[in-house]
This record gives C-alpha cells, sequence and structure tokens, in this order.
C-alpha cells in the first residue's frame, strides 16, 4: 500500500486496539481448545494414573509425578517396537502417499488447465473424492478390497488386502491418494492459472520443447504454490487416523500410526503414556513444519496473499 | 506436439480424470442399491434395483436417522459458532495494519496443523472430570480447533478481495469502521462468508477422531462414526451393503453441494490453501 493511501484512511493509530478487540474471541477460543491441551498434554506426560506401591511399600492411589517415565518407558522394551513401528509406518504412509499425490496432482493440473471444455464437469468431479468423509471412503476401500471383492476379481487374484503386511499398507496408501491428490491438484492447477502466458510464447519462439518448457518454466514458478500444497498435506498425513482405524483396524502392526498409537492408550485410560506419545507426536508435526518453512521457504502466508491479490 | 495430438491427449487424460474421481464412488452407490442377497455381485448396475439395504439403514434397531441429527447439531453449531468468532478476526487480518501482524496470521494458520489426538487426548481426560462425555458440547468443542483457524483463513482471503474503497466511501460519507464493516462489508462479503460455511460444515461433518473419543453411548453419535460401527446380523459378517448404502446417505448432500457450489468451493480451497 502506498503511504498516500494509508494517510487517507487516517485509521493507523488506532488500528492496533482495534485489531486486538477484533482478534481477542479467535485468541480465546484457541487458548482454550488448542494452548490448554497443548499444556496440558505435557504436563499429564509426566505423571502416571492408577494405584501403585511407592518406595517405601505403601499404596499410593490418582496420578503420581512420574517424571520423564513416560517417554523412558515409550523407549524401551516391548512398547520401544510398537512405537518405533508406529513411528515408521506414520513416516512411510506419509513418504509415499505424498509423492504419488504431488505426481498425480500435478499431472491432473496440468490436464484441467489445457481442457478447453468439460472444465467445470471435471472440476466439480475432482471435489467428490475431497467431500467424501474419510470413515466413509475407508469403508468404501475395504469394501473393494474384500477377499470376493471387486479389486481381487479385476486382478484375478486372491489377495487378502486388509488384514496385515504389505497389502494392508499398499491399500491405505491407495485409499488415501485416492482421496487427496485431486485436492493437490486443485491447488496445483490455482498455481498455473497465474502463470502469465507471454512466458510460454517466448519459450515457444525460442523453440524450447513442451517437456522443458514443463521443467524449466512450469514446475518453477507452480513451486510456491505446490510446497504450500505439500506441506498441508504432509502435516495432514503425518497425523492420518480414520482412514487405517476403519479400513484395517486398531492394533494391527502394519497399519498402526502414531495418532492410532496415542488414541489406543487413551481409550484404555493410560492418559500418561497417551499423552507421551502425543507430545511426540506433536513435536515430529512441529520440527517437519519447520523444516518446510526453513530449509524449503514454503510461504504459508505469502503465497495464500500473493494468489488473493492476483485474483 | 501437433494440435490433434494434444486434444486426443487431453481428452484422455480427463476421461482419465472422471473415472479415478467418480469409479469408487459409483462403485458405493451401486452396491448400495443391490440386493443383500447379489451383494457380491460384480454386474456394473445393479440388477435388480432394490432400496433393502437404504431401508436396512433406518431400521428402528439401528437408530441411523438419530446419529444424522447428531451430526447435523455437531456440525452446524461448529459452523455458525466458528463464523461468528471467526468473521472479526479475518477483517482485522485482511485490513488492518497492526504489529505482529504476520505473527498472528502465522500462529492462527499454524494451530490448525496440530495433531487432533496431541489436543484430545488432555481434553478426554478434562471431559472426563467434568461429565462432558456423551454430549454435543464434548464434540463441538474440540471441533473448533480445526474449524475456526479454517474459516478465519477463509474469510481473510475473501475480504483481501474485495475494494477497500468500499469501506473508505463509507467512512467518508461519516460511518465508523464498525459500521462500514457491518452496513457495507458484510452483506457484500455474503457469498464469502457462505463459501466458508460450505467449506466449515463439510470438514465438521467428516470428522472424525473427535467424535469416536468422547462419546461411546450410541445414541450420541455421529454418522461417521455411526456407519464404521454398523453390526451385521450374522456375527463377524462386516454388513457392506448397509454401510454402502449409508455412506451413500452421508455422502450424497456433501456432493450435491460440492456440485452446486463448485466454483465457490474451489475459490475458497485454493485462496485459503487448507483442506
Amino acid at each position: 500500500m502506498t503511504v498516500v493511501a494509508r494517510r487517507a484512511r487516517g485509521a493507523t493509530s488506532g488500528a492496533g486496539r482495534l485489531a486486538v478487540a477484533l482478534l481477542s474471541p479467535t485468541f480465546v477460543v484457541l487458548a482454550l481448545v488448542v494452548g490448554y491441551p497443548l499444556v496440558a498434554a505435557l504436563r499429564e506426560s509426566v505423571f502416571r494414573e492408577g494405584t501403585d506401591l511407592d518406595e517405601s511399600g505403601f499404596v499410593v492411589e490418582g496420578a503420581r509425578f512420574v517424571g520423564v517415565d513416560n517417554y523412558a518407558s515409550v523407549f524401551a522394551g516391548e512398547s520401544a517396537v510398537r512405537f518405533w513401528n508406529a513411528f515408521s509406518n506414520t513416516t512411510v504412509f506419509t513418504v509415499i502417499t505424498v509423492s504419488l499425490e504431488v505426481v498425480i496432482g500435478v499431472g491432473m493440473a496440468l490436464v484441467m488447465h489445457h481442457a478447453l471444455c468439460w472444465r467445470g464437469v471435471v472440476r466439480a468431479s475432482i471435489l467428490v473424492p475431497w467431500a467424501v468423509p474419510t470413515a466413509v471412503s475407508a469403508l468404501l476401500w475395504r469394501w473393494i478390497f474384500q477377499a470376493d471383492g471387486v479389486a481381487n476379481s479385476i486382478i484375478g487374484q486372491q489377495v487378502l488386502w486388509t488384514t496385515e503386511g504389505w497389502q494392508a499398507k499398499f491399500a491405505i496408501i491407495l485409499a488415501d491418494v485416492w482421496k487427496t491428490a485431486p485436492f493437490v491438484g486443485l491447488l496445483v492447477l490455482a498455481g498455473l492459472q497465474i502463470i502469465p502466458n507471454d512466458v510460454y510464447e517466448a519459450a515457444r519462439v525460442d523453440g524450447a520443447s513442451p517437456w522443458r518448457q514443463f521443467w524449466r518454466i512450469t514446475l518453477p514458478l507452480v513451486k510456491p504454490a505446490l510446497l504450500v500444497a505439500v506441506l498441508f498435506r504432509v502435516l495432514d498425513a503425518l497425523r492420518m487416523f480414520d482412514l487405517p482405524y476403519v479400513l484395517i483396524g486398531p492394533r494391527k502392526a502394519s497399519a498402526e500410526t502414531l495418532s492410532m498409537l496415542a488414541f489406543e492408550e487413551a481409550a484404555s485410560l493410560r492418559f500418561g503414556p497417551a499423552a507421551a506419545y502425543a507430545t511426540l507426536l506433536f513435536v515430529y508435526v512441529a520440527v517437519t513444519a519447520l523444516v518446510f518453512v526453513r530449509l524449503l521457504g514454503a510461504d504459508v502466508i505469502g503465497a495464500a496473499r500473493e494468489r488473493a491479490a492476483k485474483r | 506436439m501437433n494440435t490433434q495430438l494434444r486434444r486426443v491427449l487431453t481428452f484422455g487424460g480427463l476421461g482419465l480424470i472422471l473415472v479415478y474421481c467418480l469409479a469408487p464412488f459409483y462403485w458405493m452407490a451401486v452396491s448400495a442399491f443391490r440386493r443383500p442377497s447379489d451383494q457380491f455381485e460384480l454386474t456394473p448396475l445393479p440388477a435388480p434395483f432394490s432400496l433393502d439395504n437404504m431401508t436396512a439403514v433406518f431400521s428402528p434397531g439401528v437408530g441411523f436417522g438419530r446419529s444424522l441429527l447428531n451430526s447435523l447439531v455437531v456440525a452446524g453449531t461448529t459452523t455458525v459458532l466458528t463464523l461468528i468468532i471467526g468473521v472479526s478476526a479475518a477483517y482485522a487480518l485482511a485490513r488492518l495494519h497492526f504489529r505482529f501482524k504476520n505473527a498472528v496470521a502465522a500462529l492462527i494458520i499454524a494451530t490448525s496443523m496440530f495433531p487432533g489426538i496431541s489436543l484430545l487426548v488432555p481434553l478426554l481426560a478434562l471431559f472426563t472430570d467434568i461429565g462432558w462425555i456423551n454430549t454435543y458440547q464434548s464434540m463441538i468443542v474440540p471441533s473448533l480447533s480445526f474449524a475456526l483457524p479454517l474459516a478465519v483463513w477463509n474469510l481473510t482471503a475473501f475480504f483481501r478481495q474485495m475494494p477497500e474503497e468500499l469501506e473508505q466511501a463509507a467512512m467518508i460519507d461519516g460511518c465508523t469502521r464498525g459500521q462500514a464493516f457491518r452496513k457495507v462489508i458484510l452483506p457484500l462479503a455474503a457469498p464469502g462468508i457462505f463459501t466458508t460455511a460450505i467449506i466449515t460444515f463439510i470438514a465438521a461433518w467428516n470428522e472424525f477422531i473427535i467424535a469416536l473419543s468422547m462419546v461411546n453411548d450410541s445414541s450420541m453419535q455421529t454418522a461417521t462414526v455411526a456407519i464404521s460401527r454398523f453390526t451385521g446380523a450374522y456375527g463377524f459378517d462386516q454388513p457392506f451393503g448397509t454401510q454402502m448404502a449409508a455412506g451413500v446417505i452421508v455422502t450424497v448432500p456433501l456432493v450435491v453441494m460440492v456440485l452446486l457450489f463448485q466454483r465457490r468451493i474451489i475459490a475458497g480451497l485454493t485462496a485459503g490453501g487448507v483442506k
């Protein structure tokens, strides 16, 4: 905004106070539903519920302060195996699904960008997977992947998809990619639409092949939009819960994610360990987000603003 | 590349996208309208067509009508609350100039990325203590954690698109900023607010983990949880037909909304860049 325009508004002095007034309802609510639980989770993760014996052999009841015990027990013995399995499942699902979604999403965006007709129909249909509730889509894929379901009859094999092992992982990845690749496609399409046509014109005059145009023009220019899409998808995939929970089921080694692990503990009222798992997942998500913003320069706020401004 | 080949490729691509997006959904619909006795048929059309699965969903013992109502109450209240709370914050972020604005915006967007389970574990403990388990508020309050940032983000993008001259003109004509907002901006932003409402509603309607943790009384279950818990008449048999029928019932209103407001929703989704 120019200086003149700023002066014309003349209200900048009171803007700070007004902003506080307008923003405070949102911040109060977020402090209650996000801030408080985060602190409480941290606090809870250093306590342990239940009846126990203290050092001198007395019975103690209720929550006891146990320091880093909950965390220590996450990384020790049997629960360590379960934790690292859930950790690797979460990571594997995230890396594979997001990579596939990027490739498929960019492909979809390119096709939609070049399409002259049918655009409305395709753009509407692409919202369908996004609108289907994840739990329902998980059931849908469970039905497709039934032993005598349509997937097996198409490939003419008898694979038990939804039990355990690599098949279960494959089913989860496929179902997740189906649901979210179109969403990535939409975000990338929005990024494609702000690339001016002259750039391609110039490249064509200079004799650049379509392939070269894609790598040298499209991809670099769509990168900001793509990075934001990838960041959102990665953070979303790291907390994956509904899909493996409904598609494969709880307590299955090949499908258990960190969210499911924390949920299982909480559902059995072991809030201390559950909070420890949840806090570890939170740290994992936060570190990933930080890496994206710092190292790869995903400009979350800027990208949205730019797009809004160009419209 | 010659134009002929390009057209063929584009059309092929469009066809592929259509099949990709719609085929699984179509399969759900087809399976929903089969007779339970030929549930495992693989014909592309349900023959004979049957509403047995649909009536099974609404049979008295299932209580699915109640679950739909629960979903409607939870998602509806979440949406309304979110809009009331979020609209002023979005306006401040879009229009006012104040210190730490970027930090505030970043903080709001960051809250939407926190894993749901990290918030749920302590809230579950808290709600157990204060007797909120199996209530609507136990689902609505945690839902605000993802719905509010989403709505603020979308609304901010919409407010930014509106020319600033609108308020300036109103303020020159003697309105205060508050009046300008209420009487000029808000009516004009109605389409944006409506779109945000749809996106928020869909997100809240599709919510699963909160409803799963906060409720163990089946009469308070939301539709998504209820479907995943349908039990068959024969022990371990999963009643896929009924589940597909219920899935169609839960999804079709959303799909209709999406088709009607396709253009707006896409504008909202890509402006906010959030799910």
